[in-house]
């Protein structure tokens, strides 16, 4: 039968104390922050379906096949996926314990997302000087807006990246920083397939 | 400097608005002077606007709930006295902009900040005590959502003295959303306060899910959660799965307004009909986010006042999991006449008339539960079985408006209205009212006036049922919704009843708030009191705690192996047992991050609206800057001493003798934690 007062072996009792609950909350952080990733998936599906439906309305200006360079955007979709390596590299090291070699991982990182973003921010200003910018037709708002989303959030993985560098390099590898890092690694990692997304469905689909 | 905004900004030469905002800057006033009178500000804002605490947070949900239905039920009566005035040439007393504004600010109003606060404080209040738990999975999020929500309440109320609000409807959609034909900020703070108050809501979508998955007490299955944290976590469910869409669609529409975009605009290539595709794929998974948590209550009724368990507890998890799926798949039949064909209004037709399957198994759930039982005709008991009817009624309305035939008649007319309102009211808000009957005694420790409240109900439903069936029937005579003047003489006897029913439910708001100041005056008479904590006899674990709950809600973590643990507890005789000692109990820190991070980005979207840019970037980079001091602090929270615990668990022990809960001579027990 049932004894309200039972309390078998929670990870808050006294016996484990206060480092056990870092372990467990960090844990429900990182949980916590995939149920946010999965919201944030659903952002970016809404978009993708908006930008289908007005990939065609060009209203009479350019199409995606007139715009899109495909080597350059093969050259930012490189820097993107290695960044993802190099992160992964930052994580391995933070599993051993590695300072050093975490700021450096995250330092190669940040460098290289920095990378796209600059070549993100080229391509959108190549494309307004010569007239093409969001206002110029449906299909443009669409490709601006799905992009630059996508920038967005990798810009902001970038500031949060630079704050962490700044926080393993004054507090170490903290049982907090491992849990921030593993989040940020989350995110980075799903921006990438966002990416992988955006380059099939935006260039590779709109130049074929 | 200060982008649009101007002197001109405030509607001097409106005597409605100026009076309403006379009277809200008197009330507010005299709040103020009060608060300060008492020296309540440090209280206040110590023990509750920077609390972390979910049944604080809760109850602060809740209030912001109540002022908001008047809000929107002023709205109400305003448009009803409207419709009964301007009749047969009239123009009654509102002007078309004027009127616009309140249509659309009442649908907004009920739906976002009535209905999704009520539910959402409900929530904060009993889902964590249900499941065991001492606080949420994050309890900074989630004061966070409460003050995303508070943002938006501001911005709403402010557009009322601030320049203007939207005259589009609440579903505000383009082209006439557009810039070209709104150009005034009304749309904007519609963008705005739905956007922060949105953000709120899938946070706090997250926050629930990761709670009830992460931090049930040690015992208790999924399948073995309380029918409301079921219904709850479908909702949330809804809600992250639902909710990215409207930030995504508000986001758009902003990019078309801010920045010239055309997305959804009529020219050069926008597509209108994408944003109503997008909000309802948004707002149809939102009106059962609204319904599952009321559903839930009824249940949690239902089972506790006929002395039952729930008839079939499985059946109603699955039932509400069922809804949630379809809910996702009938978005269309809002809007059968754009035209999508024969074969794909069929199928929106056919999946919405499925929903009435699941709803069904609910409904004889209920019936069954109550059959053989002895059930109590308490006031929530009333709204249920009120609710029954009137859900039965509206969902066969609601049947008869998926034939997409039937809907080229019926669309954009009063029916639809009466429709929504039948089943909101009837579902949702009698569901909140009882919850708040039902869950008032677990916040405070007294128990509501049920005289004032069976008054209260007695009001509403006939009110409801006078104020609705008319516009049914004027719906079939062919008036369409949004109208603010008409000139049909066959409709006026009509107009006037609905009116008078309105006028009737006002009567039912006043029995509440009697209500609510007579208990409050008698909480000190003994037949009131209910602060051992279980004033209902009922089933579930937020029960055997004490009312209001210690801030960290149980002592020992309670042990939950069936459906009904502290029923089953209560027959065993092992309920209330103390244990031989305490433990520590780690608990977070009170912090002021929510309440800033709240005023900061109230200030953001009051500056979007205005066009202040400088204003908007430097309480933008505020925002972000204070949560990473913030983040920065890593604050560990605290472990609650034993001699503490003692102490609070002590006087509860006392409030139990007396009620005759417990002997006085009870012994304490071992517990298995020192076994181990």
């Amino acid at each position: 039968m049932s004894n309200l007062v039972t309390n078998v072996g929670h990870a808050h009792g006294h016996d484990h104390g206060h480092d056990d609950h870092h372990h467990d909350s960090g844990e429900m952080t990182v949980f916590g922050f995939w149920l946010y990733l999965m919201t944030d998936c659903i952002l970016f599906a809404s978009i993708f379906a908006v930008y289908a439906v007005l990939v065609n309305n060009v209203a009479g200006g350019p199409s995606g096949h007139e715009i899109f360079e495909l080597p350059y955007v093969l050259g930012e979709t490189a820097l993107l996926l290695f960044s993802s390596i190099t992160y992964g590299f930052a994580m391995l090291a933070l599993f051993k314990g590695k300072k050093t070699q975490v700021l450096g991982w995250l330092a190669m990182t940040f460098l290289l997302g920095a990378g796209f973003i600059a070549m993100e921010i080229n391509e959108f200003h190549i494309l307004i000087a010569e007239g093409y910018g969001p206002s110029r037709s449906g299909f443009l708002s669409g490709f601006f807006t799905l992009v630059g989303t996508h920038g967005l959030h990798v810009t902001s993985g970038l500031i949060w990246m630079a704050i962490m560098m700044y926080q393993v390099q004054k507090n170490g590898l903290t049982a907090t920083n491992k849990t921030r890092l593993s989040c940020l690694s989350l995110f980075w990692h799903f921006l990438d397939v966002v990416w992988i997304c955006v380059f099939t469905v935006v260039y590779l689909m709109g130049t074929l | 400097m200060l982008g649009k905004l101007s002197w001109e900004a405030i509607p001097f030469h409106e005597p409605i608005v100026m009076v309403t905002l006379a009277i809200i800057a008197l009330g507010g006033l005299a709040l103020f002077a009060g608060i300060t009178y008492f020296k309540k500000w440090t209280y206040l804002w110590t023990e509750w606007l920077t609390s972390v605490d979910h049944k604080k947070i809760g109850v602060m949900y809740i209030i912001v709930a109540m002022v908001m239905l008047l809000r929107g039920f002023a709205d109400a009566i305003m448009m009803r006295t409207q419709l009964a005035m301007a009749t047969e040439g009239s123009p009654g007393y509102l002007p078309p902009e004027h009127y616009d504004q309140i249509f659309t600010a009442h649908g907004v109003i009920m739906i976002i900040f009535m209905a999704m606060p009520f539910f959402t404080g409900l929530m904060n209040l009993a889902v964590p005590l249900q499941i065991g738990a001492r606080d949420v999975a994050y309890p900074f999020l989630n004061s966070l959502s409460f003050w995303l929500l508070v943002s938006g309440v501001v911005l709403i109320n402010v557009s009322l003295g601030v320049g203007e609000f939207a005259k589009t409807g609440w579903v505000a959609y383009p082209p006439l959303s557009g810039l070209q034909y709104s150009p005034g900020v009304g749309v904007d703070y519609y963008i705005w306060a739905l956007q922060l108050s949105g953000l709120g809501t899938t946070l706090t979508g997250v926050n629930f899910l990761a709670t009830v998955l992460k931090m049930r007490t040690p015992g208790m299955k999924l399948m073995d959660m309380p029918i409301f944290t079921w219904t709850c976590t479908w909702a949330n469910v809804l809600i992250v799965a639902s909710f990215p869409i409207l930030t995504a669609t508000l986001a758009l529409l902003t990019l078309d307004r801010y920045m010239d975009f055309h997305i959804f605009t009529n020219e050069l290539g926008g597509n209108p009909m994408m944003y109503v595709n997008l909000f309802w794929a948004w707002g149809h998974p939102e009106v059962y986010i609204l319904i599952l948590p009321a559903f839930g209550i009824f249940s949690e009724v239902i089972s506790t006042f006929s002395g039952k368990k729930l008839f079939g507890h499985h059946s109603m998890i699955y039932a509400s999991g069922a809804i949630s799926v379809l809910g996702f798949m009938v978005w269309l039949h809002h809007f059968f006449t754009m035209g999508s064909g024969a074969s794909v209004n069929a199928f929106f037709g056919l999946a919405t008339m499925l929903i009435s399957i699941p709803t069904g198994v609910k409904l004889f759930n209920w019936l069954f539960t109550i059959y053989q039982g002895r059930l109590r005709f308490t006031s929530h008991v009333l709204w249920t079985l009120g609710f029954m009817v009137t859900f039965a009624i509206g969902g066969m309305t609601g049947v008869l408006l998926a034939i997409p035939g039937a809907d080229f008649v019926l669309h954009n007319s009063l029916f639809v209205i009466a429709h929504f309102h039948n089943v909101i009211i009837g579902g949702a808000v009698f569901g909140y009212i009882a919850g708040f009957a039902f869950y008032f005694p677990k916040a405070f420790g007294f128990k509501l006036h049920e005289g004032w409240g069976k008054a209260a109900f007695w009001f509403w439903i006939s009110g409801f049922f006078v104020a609705f069936m008319p516009l049914y029937a004027l719906g079939f005579m062919g008036m369409t919704r949004r109208l603010n003047a008409t000139t049909n003489p066959e409709w006026v006897p009509y107009l006037y009843v609905a009116m008078f029913g309105a006028v009737m439910i006002a009567v039912g708001i006043a029995c509440q708030l009697i209500q609510l100041y007579v208990s409050v005056r008698d909480r000190k008479k003994p037949e009131n009191m209910c602060e051992h904590g279980d004033p209902w006899n009922a089933h579930t674990l937020e029960w055997s705690t004490s009312s209001p709950p210690p801030f960290y809600n149980f002592a020992v973590l309670p042990k939950a192996e069936t459906i009904d643990p502290f029923t089953e507890a209560k027959e065993a005789g092992t309920a209330y047992q103390v244990p031989a000692k305490y433990e520590p109990i780690h608990m977070p820190n009170n912090t002021a991050t929510g309440v800033v991070m709240g005023a900061l980005l109230t200030v953001f979207g009051f500056a979007m609206i205005w066009h202040i840019w400088w204003l908007a970037i430097v309480s933008l980079v505020g925002t972000v800057a204070y949560f990473v001091i913030h983040a920065a602090r890593d604050d560990q929270g605290y472990m609650v001493p034993v001699d503490v615990i003692e102490r609070i668990e002590a006087e509860q022990h006392k409030r139990l003798v007396a009620a005759g809960k417990v002997p006085a001579t009870a012994t304490r027990v071992e517990t298995s934690l020192e076994q181990a």
